[in-house]
């Protein structure tokens, strides 16, 4: 179905081409798992299959491509739309149209299909993605999973026979995410679509994957069957690494395979634990969820009270309590649109506040300090980075930084090395991976040495690596005495990040706890290390090979 | 609710307000514009716009008595607020600064900036009952493109705004200030950045879903047909409006710029090979909505300016005909 041979994509002006000397041979009705690290040229990937790459973009394509017989080289990507739906990363920059049946007929309208054709087209796929009760919504109005399940309902009723999806779950909650999914995995299964997928959060996808391509940083693309793939790549869901650990042969991709296998590492486990179990961890364990217990008079270094968000239409957070101590990370999960990043502007005193009190260990509410002094006492780091960011270098940004904060010049710059490795300063800040972009914003942002650090979705576009540095940096913050609180969907950085979990529904907190607790609590939080190992309390491999090396 | 139909309603109350010379007419077109628009709106994102529309309107009339008191023309009449006169160098010859200002003075500039408000406001009720896209959507293929481009232009600006709120939000966490040409860069720059990718995400989007992949050859004769469309109907309806321009730069070129545009259109429209999902239908509501807006505008140009009592009494009954559907949904729209 999607034949890529010899291909290789050079960008206008890069030293070295993206993607370098890519064969690929996708089959009809295969579902295709495109992993890598940030930057590696994923993206890249699935654009030259949809014809983006290089009509689009620009930048030379050598080599060629062809899908259902058609060769990129001769059809421009509008012409190949009867063959290809393609989804791009954030669904909400690509509507068209103002409702959501209008987004849905556009493709049909631009083929020239007839109005009959496209009424049933329409009603077929509302049903098969679950869109009839949102048929007449404003698309702007929907939320994430909604406007991804919508974007995806608007390749398919061009009945292509590929779809390309550019991480599709990556801004989305558990729950929504699971929704996304399983109605791609049912086009798969009832329609024969061929589809590949790109996705950071392997955990959420490789167990329905056919045939897994990683693409390496250098640009050389190996693909292979799942199982064989995970045996050595790079990036792997935390069920592989548990699998590596547990010596298991071939590796588990689900829970469900692993929890088969999983009895005698259990009773490993339970032993090593001793008579107790899970009740007492072992005290060597590097996971964070100790640290709450471990750390001495905890300082209360942000406290909350009533706090009461309010948008013209809604109450965003409804009195919510919340003390945050020194040394310790807590994580805020809760839907989309549950009023977490309401809450942390709230907090941080630099969004609304309709009622309530936030005081600071001093007793100051940050609300009143002006912004320059306020970010001395709490730092936030918004959902989209870039929004902070406004000039045309890293060094730039590092001497504004300084200069903004105070600080002694070089601070920034030095701490964003400790951060992120060795960054050409003369980088455009938006040139910049994921990872390096949101060290660069946490280097800016704690330059005037706030003690609380508020962080809102800080893991959106993180592979594996980014997101263990990034847990280290916090365990860091908090070690030294600071407060940490992060809101995240990502339940896997969650386990090896936080020690405590706070959850919010409707803009209040409906369970507030260790995250063992919280998170072991209900299945769709729950992380795959603890579904496997249920009712052994232990979140993240870190914490099993920890247990492991005691018996040893 | 066919879009033309709330189009023309507004449209024919925007030529009745240009046209009267009553005050109170004017105002009753205000109330009902406003009336209109506030009860029958939806809940969705344009339904929220009219406020702006409302604050516009505002503003006008306040900058229209601002403007009179400052540099307009002092007519004689009871002095409210004796200002003395700013003498102008030679060079601002007719120009003079403040003046004792009069109540004729301050009721006819009233007077005007309410004409502009209403006009203001009808075509603000207007934009928010109906959507451009769908409003678009029923003009020939051959202005397609151009539909494409308002959508995605009525899509994108409340995007920007939003943009440019999130950004200044996040640079106070920095500490930047909001004010000064600095900050204005550092907003700036995130917003059009931003901006930029949003319209290549969108740009592709489109691409990758066949947009004008089923675009003939262009005809030669459709560009300046539609070129003489556009220019005489903008004569024509300036002809239509000033009560002082020549007999034969209102009707007669108006009819001109409909026929060639129609022409160019239907040209044009024959190389454009794409369908529609959902035409519009027009029901007996909608035929009562245009018949308001053409009796509301017919009276105003039959009487001479209804500035009679019955006349008043019979455009307040039109202007304000709309909500009847409201109250009444059985109304086939």
């Amino acid at each position: 179905m999607i034949r890529l041979d010899d291909v290789t994509v050079t960008y206008p002006g890069a030293a070295a081409p993206t993607l370098r000397s890519v064969d690929l041979h996708i089959g009809e009705g295969e579902l295709c798992l495109v992993v890598g690290p940030t930057g590696a040229g994923k993206t890249t990937l699935l654009r030259a299959v949809c014809g983006l790459v290089p009509h689009f973009t620009g930048g030379l394509l050598e080599g060629a491509v062809t899908v259902a017989g058609r060769d990129t080289r001769t059809h421009r990507p509008r012409d190949l739309a009867d063959v290809v739906g393609v989804v791009l990363q954030d669904p909400a920059q690509g509507f068209v149209a103002e409702t959501v049946e209008d987004e849905l007929v556009y493709a049909m309208e631009q083929l020239g299909l007839s109005p009959s054709v496209m009424r049933t087209r329409v009603e077929e796929t509302l049903d098969l993605l679950g869109l009839v009760d949102l048929r007449r919504s404003p698309v702007r109005d929907l939320s994430g999973g909604e406007q991804q399940r919508v974007a995806i309902g608007a390749v398919l009723t061009a009945h292509p026979r590929v779809l390309v999806l550019d991480e599709p779950t990556s801004a989305l909650d558990p729950a929504a995410a699971e929704d996304v999914l399983a109605a791609v995995t049912r086009l798969v299964h009832d329609l024969g679509l061929t589809v590949l997928v790109a996705e950071h959060r392997l955990e959420r996808v490789v167990q329905y994957a056919d045939r897994v391509v990683n693409v390496a940083p250098d640009g050389t693309v190996r693909s292979g069957s799942a199982g064989e793939m995970m045996q050595h790549s790079s990036v792997a869901p935390p069920i592989v690494e548990l699998g590596r650990v547990a010596g298991w042969d071939p590796l588990p991709l689900s829970v469900r395979d692993a929890r088969r296998r999983a009895a005698p590492l259990r009773a490993r486990l339970t032993d090593a634990l001793g008579a107790d179990g899970p009740a007492a961890p072992p005290t060597d364990a590097p996971g964070p969820a100790d640290r709450a217990e471990t750390a001495t008079a905890p300082v209360a270094q942000l406290s909350a009270d009533a706090v009461h968000v309010r948008y013209p239409r809604t109450w965003a957070v409804r009195g919510v309590d919340l003390v945050l101590h020194g040394g310790e990370v807590t994580a805020l999960m809760g839907r989309n649109g549950a009023g977490k990043s309401s809450l942390l502007w709230a907090l941080a005193g630099a969004g609304p506040r309709a009622s309530g009190r936030v005081t600071l260990a001093d007793g100051t509410d940050p609300a009143r300090l002006r912004p320059s002094d306020a970010r001395r006492r709490v730092a936030l780091v918004p959902q989209n980075p870039l929004d902070l960011l406004y000039l045309t270098s890293v060094a730039a940004e590092c001497r504004a930084a300084d200069q903004q904060a105070g600080a002694q010049p070089g601070t920034t710059a030095r701490r964003l090395e400790s951060l992120a490795g060795t960054i050409d300063p003369q980088a455009h800040p938006r040139d910049l991976s994921e990872g390096q972009r949101l060290a660069l914003v946490l280097a800016v942002q704690l330059s005037a040495d706030a003690t609380v650090l508020l962080l809102d979705e800080p893991t959106r576009g993180l592979d594996y690596a980014a997101k263990r540095r990034l847990a280290q940096l916090l365990r860091e913050h908090a070690a030294r005495g600071g407060a940490v609180l992060l809101s995240s969907h990502d339940v896997e950085f969650v386990a090896d990040a936080a020690a405590r979990v706070v959850v919010l529904a409707g803009g209040e907190v409906v369970a507030d706890g260790s995250a063992r607790d919280v998170l072991t609590a209900s299945p769709t939080f729950a992380p795959q290390v603890s579904k496997v190992l249920h009712p052994i309390d232990l979140l993240t491999v870190a914490q099993v090979a920890a247990a492991l090396a005691v018996t040893a | 609710m066919h879009p033309w139909a709330w189009w023309s309603w507004a449209l024919g109350l925007t030529v009745a307000a240009t046209r009267t010379t009553s005050t109170p007419a004017l105002g009753l077109i205000v109330v009902a514009a406003l009336l209109v628009a506030t009860l029958s709106r939806g809940d969705g994102p344009r339904g929220r716009a009219f406020p702006g529309f409302v604050l516009l309107a505002v503003a006008v009339v306040v900058l229209r008595l601002v403007f009179h008191v400052v540099v307009g023309i002092k007519t004689p009449g009871t002095v409210v607020l004796d200002l003395p006169r700013v003498p102008m160098p030679d060079w601002a010859v007719g120009v003079e600064l403040f003046g004792p200002v009069t109540t004729t003075g301050l009721a006819t500039a009233a007077t005007g900036g309410l004409r502009l408000a209403a006009l203001v406001l009808c075509i603000g009720a207007a934009a928010t009952l109906t959507s451009a896209a769908r409003t678009l959507r029923t003009l020939p293929a051959a202005l397609h493109q151009l539909g494409t481009a308002v959508v995605i232009a009525t899509n994108v600006a409340p995007a920007l705004v939003a943009a440019a709120a999130r950004v200044r939000r996040a640079q106070r966490l920095r500490g930047v200030s909001g004010r000064g040409p600095r900050a204005v860069v550092s907003t700036a720059m995130p917003v059009l950045a931003d901006a930029l990718d949003q319209s290549l995400a969108l740009a592709a989007s489109m691409d990758s879903r066949g947009f004008a992949g089923t675009h003939g050859r262009r005809d030669r004769r459709v560009t300046p047909l539609l070129l003489t469309a556009l220019l005489s109907t903008t004569l024509g309806t300036y002809g239509l409006l000033d009560p002082t321009a020549p007999r034969w730069m209102g009707l007669p070129l108006l009819v001109l710029g409909a026929a060639s545009g129609a022409v160019g259109s239907l040209l044009a429209g024959r190389l454009v090979r794409r369908t529609r999902f959902r035409r519009e239908t027009w029901g007996p509501g909608a035929t009562l909505l245009t018949a308001c807006g053409a009796g509301a505008a017919g009276l105003v140009l039959l009487t001479q300016g209804a500035a009679s009592g019955p006349a008043v009494a019979t455009l307040a009954a039109l202007a304000l005909a709309p909500l009847l559907l409201s109250v009444h949904p059985e109304v086939p729209a």
